[in-house]
């Protein structure tokens, strides 16, 4: 076998197609010349060329699945957050000019809202002082990657019940990346049409028993029963919210929960238009 | 492959680069923005919803 080619006279261009391709042959098809002439189909397809083709194929094909693999997480981590920013910019320029522009539905009307439909603003200082995130009616993944999605048939804000929503712990936004940060009697604020409402984590010695914050197995739908963890078809005993996040980060093995209850009651918007006390009391 | 393509690409090392460069942009925006939104939610790791 020939060895590596004598050092190029010092005259030649070093990338000159000196003979790489017939003096440097145990590198294969890599080496081959400038003209397309691949060398390894020389040695006949089922040589040592066919299998030395064949393995650097293999090779190819694994880096690439690990680059796209790779890449398939810079897309869930950052390029979703980037799209679902665009989009909760859009539905909140939107739902301001609803608000602003449609006459205001009759009375209680507002638990008409469509599957897909925007109607609901939602702080939480302890997430942030600018922590905004457009609520959507629906948890199905399409309005999940939109923003946090309202349990359809839990209760609206304001009402006897329990207001449920779901949102994505990392990527699309992340809107409950934080959320076990959460402590007893911080805000969480809804914003309506009309109203602000304030809901506040719950404590541990609250006597309705219900914790502030659970983890639990991702079929426990109690959680999101009007009274939460009380039955299904239970009458409410107050206003309640739940949040529901996948847990642990990155895994969907188990839910991360948090309640709070209604604490005073609708706020009216009108009243105090740049939102109500509990936003700033960080 | 990679060299099949490199060796296929016209012109001198300059465009090859830059031709590559384009192609693999081309390919990360193709897996972007048509191939992960439409493969994401037939995946098991993203429910946050109790059902």
């Amino acid at each position: 076998m020939p060895g590596p080619p004598a050092a190029a006279p010092a005259d030649q261009p070093v990338d000159a197609p000196v003979d790489r391709a017939r003096g440097w042959d145990t590198w294969g098809e890599a080496w081959a010349d400038d003209e397309g002439h691949d060398v390894d189909w020389d040695d006949g397809p089922r040589g040592r060329g066919f299998w030395r083709s064949a393995a650097l194929g293999v090779g190819e094909l694994l880096v690439t699945a690990g680059m796209v693999l790779l890449l398939f997480v810079v897309y869930e981590v950052y390029v979703t957050d980037f799209l679902t920013g665009q989009k909760q910019d859009e539905l909140s320029t939107e739902l301001r000019e609803q608000w602003a522009n449609e006459p205001a539905p009759e009375r209680g009307s507002i638990t008409q809202v469509e599957i897909g439909d925007a109607f609901g603003v939602l702080r939480i200082p302890r997430l942030g002082e600018d922590y905004t995130r457009v609520v959507l009616e629906g948890t199905e993944e399409k309005q999940l990657a939109q923003g946090p999605g309202h349990y359809v048939d839990s209760a609206m804000p304001g009402e006897e019940g329990n207001v449920a929503l779901a949102g994505h712990r990392v990527g699309k936004g992340s809107p409950f990346l934080e959320l076990d940060a959460m402590q007893a009697g911080d805000p969480i604020v809804v914003e309506t049409r009309d109203s602000w409402f304030v809901y506040r984590v719950l404590g541990d010695d609250d006597p309705s028993g219900i914790p502030g914050m659970q983890i639990v197995s991702p079929t426990t739908v109690s959680v999101v029963s009007p009274t939460p963890n009380a039955a299904a078809t239970a009458a409410p005993t107050g206003a309640y919210l739940t949040l529901t996040t996948c847990h642990p980060r990155y895994s969907a093995r188990q839910r991360l929960i948090i309640h709070a209850r209604l604490d005073g009651g609708a706020i009216s918007k009108a009243e105090f238009p740049d939102g109500p006390d509990a936003l700033f009391e960080r | 492959m990679y060299s099949w393509i490199w060796r296929h690409l016209p012109g001198g090392t300059p465009s090859k680069t830059l031709l590559s460069l384009v192609l693999v942009a081309a390919v990360a925006a193709l897996l972007l923005f048509v191939v992960f939104p439409w493969v994401e939610p037939r995946l098991p790791f993203n429910d946050v919803t109790v059902d």
